[in-house]
């Protein structure tokens, strides 16, 4: 089965790093990449990141199916972006070079081209290291890094126990699914909209109640064994810091710093080759 | 020297509050240090609530009213709390895969002391000690679906054990294992209590399965209340198992048809134990000449065949590996083996949810593999083990209704034959109410109904009555049985080695995506290799054979089922 939250657990220094300081790099290193369209910086980012998807010992075809989606919704995003607002980037870098004249606002002009170049590079620098921390986190970590950071333990110990299940969740629809089209419900696209979202609900009932069945169980298993007693919890899966997350951490530190001192320095979030 | 009171019940009542009448009535009740007490009876019968009041469960997550007091450890249990309590007793709850709460099993067994904030370096030194004392060391790093169910069991033991408790208490602890896993779990249960010196306190109605290994007391409940609370020899003696809804073990059954009156000084609570004279192994021997031998059925017809069916899941998994069987028109069969044996498999092939690689599927000669699992339900119904994953409409009627509706039929058609399929299956006088007022028996009717108006030719139930009492069990059997001698094929996926032997004449057992047995169910019990491989339970009514003499344990039990089924008509 296609999993989107898919560890691949392989020995890489990337791996060795704890889940708490991968998810702070994450987030230092998003912040960087989004607060800024420094054009340099961005293709900086993107080298960078590709160094350290081959240094986690990732191939492609390990994340084929997230790359994918991905690479949709980059597409997706830019063909809108050009259809609602073809002039963006005139307005943004204050001059308007046509390169190919088309009919309407929809003329292309260097400055648009430009805008969505860098669009597509915060897309390549940001998504990478969020597909990194996916897979090379190991999922019992992941509770333990959210809570690391600040997140009350409850609702960390809820998101990992959400992913746990999606699969068993995702075993029974099926099974209903089937016991419920051999009573005749009718799933395929044959049938109109009103038919099968009334399909939709002789499925969703009897999962919505089973798994009501299942959470009861499970909050009284946990309360049984003492969660929620204290104002805080150990983790058996945390990892202790090491140099090397120390060491990571303050390069995206570092790294955030730079991005907003290039801000600062430029005028602007906008690298402009056009001034 | 009298052992310390761990748990004591005076005058203790219970009311939920959604309940009009309380649960629980002056329930006097102790459990010392280092005990096994067995607390046996009926679903209904407050047995549970009695587990809920001692871990805290009852008020903490099933408010109520309470009226007398329960004292742990000389402490007053309410004030004690849920977390309090759990310091001294650990709960082991029915479904072992429902209370995997860590990705990983050793996280699994660390929850309570992540939760008690221990350090994680001592968490780690105590996990592996626990994860020896029950012998999974080795699979610690294993996520829950990568282990065994008795794997699991074990899992759960040691999830509480690092709390260092005094008091162990298991929860109908054997209603989701296969006969061989339960077996072991009793086994486990006892070893453990012999090292930690424990108390244990087992919930259970499969009264026979907990006594394969000793217990020092069992407590019968029935309507709230306590009817015996002594040694299990003596409760043996009396009649108050049958009247109180509990089944006694199928060989202290057979020596009261024999004849034979058992009495305490006879230890009959435990079979190897058992002591017979020569005069009452006679009896045994005699009664067994007696019985007439049930009359083999006749010849039936084929109705369904698969020849060389073969299938593999997209993951790579074979599941099925070269399957011939054929049913015939009419009977009951049962279809056995462990997990992943490929039972269910077969059964979803048959219905059309997967589609196997090879082989072919024949229907009364006709060739199944082209039509649709639609098509196929209007002949062969499947009817799922959780009867809350099939019903989907809020009343009886329209749940019946629905597979009708969807094919099309008329209002004028459906209802004659809904309120029809309603009679047979008892719950016509039901027929306006809301689904959520039946019981979970009533509701595995109403799901069998809705596939049994459609009128297919094979009925296949999977697992018709795990965790069902025995009064349920037998309502459910004994109308699944009625609805066949109207004709109806049915197959049967179960654990239950009783529903195989009182139901089924013919049993088929698959391992490892093989068939390896296709015979009458006292043969494949009857065959301790069969019985290995697959993960059953030899009958106790085997050893009593053996132990009196008697050459053929298998006619034995053959001619015990055949009187059993009289006398309980």
């Amino acid at each position: 089965m296609t999993n989107l939250f898919n560890y691949i657990d392989r020995p890489s220094p990337i791996h060795r790093l704890s889940g708490a300081s991968k998810l702070v790099c994450l987030l230092l290193w998003s912040v960087a990449a989004m607060t800024s369209f420094y054009t340099p910086l961005l293709v900086a980012l993107t080298v960078l990141a590709l160094i350290f998807f081959r240094m986690a010992k990732l191939r492609l075809k390990d994340v084929s199916f997230t790359v994918g989606i991905m690479l949709v919704y980059v597409a997706l995003n830019n063909v809108l972006i050009f259809l609602f607002s073809p002039d963006h980037g005139v307005e943004l870098y204050g001059s308007r070079t046509v390169l190919l004249p088309l009919p309407g606002r929809y003329s292309l002009t260097a400055e648009q081209l430009f805008y969505h170049l860098n669009v597509i590079l915060k897309n390549a620098c940001t998504i990478p290291p969020v597909i990194l921390f996916v897979c090379t986190t190991n999922p019992s970590e992941f509770a333990a890094s959210l809570n690391r950071i600040g997140v009350s333990y409850r609702i960390s110990y809820s998101v990992a126990l959400a992913l746990r299940y999606i699969p068993d969740i995702q075993r029974e629809y099926h099974d209903i699914s089937l016991a419920q089209q051999a009573r005749g419900v009718e799933m395929s696209k044959k049938a109109n909209l009103i038919h099968r979202l009334k399909a939709a609900s002789t499925i969703l009932i009897p999962l919505v109640l089973s798994s009501m069945e299942r959470i009861e169980t499970i909050s009284n298993a946990m309360e049984l064994r003492g969660f929620g007693k204290e104002k805080k919890r150990t983790w058996y899966a945390s990892r202790p810091f090491t140099p090397a997350d120390y060491g990571s951490m303050a390069f995206c530190a570092i790294l955030l710093i730079l991005s907003l001192a290039l801000t600062a320095i430029n005028g602007g979030r906008f690298f402009n080759p056009f001034r | 020297m009298e052992k310390e009171t761990l748990i004591s019940f005076r005058d203790f009542g219970f009311q939920y509050t959604a309940q009009a009448a309380p649960t629980l009535y002056h329930i006097n009740l102790d459990i010392h240090r280092g005990e096994k007490v067995l607390i046996a009876g009926p679903s209904g019968c407050g047995k549970s609530t009695i587990a809920h009041c001692i871990n805290g469960l009852i008020p903490a997550s099933y408010p109520g009213k309470i009226s007398g007091s329960l004292t742990v450890k000389g402490e007053n249990a309410v004030k004690l709390g849920l977390f309090g309590l759990s310091k001294t007793i650990g709960t082991v709850l029915q479904d072992s895969d429902g209370q995997f709460i860590g990705l990983t099993v050793a996280e699994d067994i660390a929850f309570a002391l992540e939760n008690d904030c221990v350090a994680r370096d001592e968490m780690h030194e105590i996990v592996k000690k626990t994860a020896d004392l029950v012998d999974i060391r080795r699979v610690l790093g294993h996520a829950p679906h990568e282990i065994s169910g008795g794997q699991k069991q074990r899992v759960s033991l040691a999830g509480v054990m690092v709390n260092q408790v005094d008091v162990l208490l298991f929860d109908e602890p054997l209603a989701n294992l296969d006969p061989a896993t339960g077996k072991q779990a009793i086994e486990l249960i006892d070893e453990i209590q012999q090292r930690t010196g424990c108390a244990v306190v087992i919930i259970e109605h499969r009264l026979e399965d907990v006594l394969h290994r000793h217990v020092d007391r069992v407590v019968v409940m029935g309507d709230g209340r306590i009817l015996y609370d002594g040694d299990p020899d003596t409760v043996l003696c009396s009649f108050l198992l049958q009247t109180s809804g509990i089944r006694e073990p199928l060989y202290v059954t057979a020596l009261k048809y024999a004849g034979v009156s058992p009495t305490p000084e006879m230890h009959p609570a435990s079979l190897p134990q058992l002591v017979l004279t020569q005069a009452q192994k006679d009896q045994v021997k005699n009664w067994f000449f007696r019985q007439p031998s049930p009359v083999p059925g006749e010849d039936r017809p084929v109705i369904l065949e698969a020849k060389a069916i073969d299938f593999s899941y997209e993951g790579g998994h074979h599941a099925l590996k070269g399957i011939d069987v054929a049913i015939y028109k009419g009977e009951m069969l049962s279809i056995v083996g462990t997990n992943g044996a490929g039972k269910s498999t077969f059964s979803k092939v048959i219905c059309g949810f997967e589609q196997p690689q090879s082989g072919s599927l024949t229907l009364n000669g006709e060739d199944l593999t082209a039509l649709s699992i639609k098509e196929r339900a209007d002949k062969i119904g499947y009817v799922m083990q959780n009867p809350n994953q099939m019903i989907s409409k809020t009343m009886i009627f329209d749940e019946v209704a629905l597979g009708l509706r969807n094919r099309g039929v008329s209002e004028e058609e459906i209802r004659p034959r809904v309120e029809e399929t309603l009679k047979i299956c008892g719950l016509y006088p039901f027929r306006n109410w809301p689904i959520s007022a039946l019981s979970y028996g009533q509701k595995k009717r109403v799901t069998i109904a809705s596939i049994l108006v459609l009128r297919p030719e094979i009925l296949i139930l999977d697992e018709p009555t795990a965790g069902q009492d025995f009064r349920h069990y037998t309502e459910i059997m004994d109308f699944l049985r009625a609805l066949n001698r109207q004709g109806v094929t049915i197959v049967l996926i179960t654990h239950d080695m009783h529903l195989m032997l009182e139901y089924t004449p013919r049993a088929i057992v698959f391992h490892d995506g093989r068939v390896i047995c296709d015979a009458s169910a006292a043969q494949v019990l009857n065959s301790p290799e069969i019985v290995t491989q697959a993960h059953l339970k030899e009958t106790s009514l085997y050893h009593l054979a053996l132990l009196s003499g008697i050459e053929s344990p298998e006619e034995f039990t053959r001619r015990f089922i055949a009187r059993d089924q009289e006398v309980r008509k």
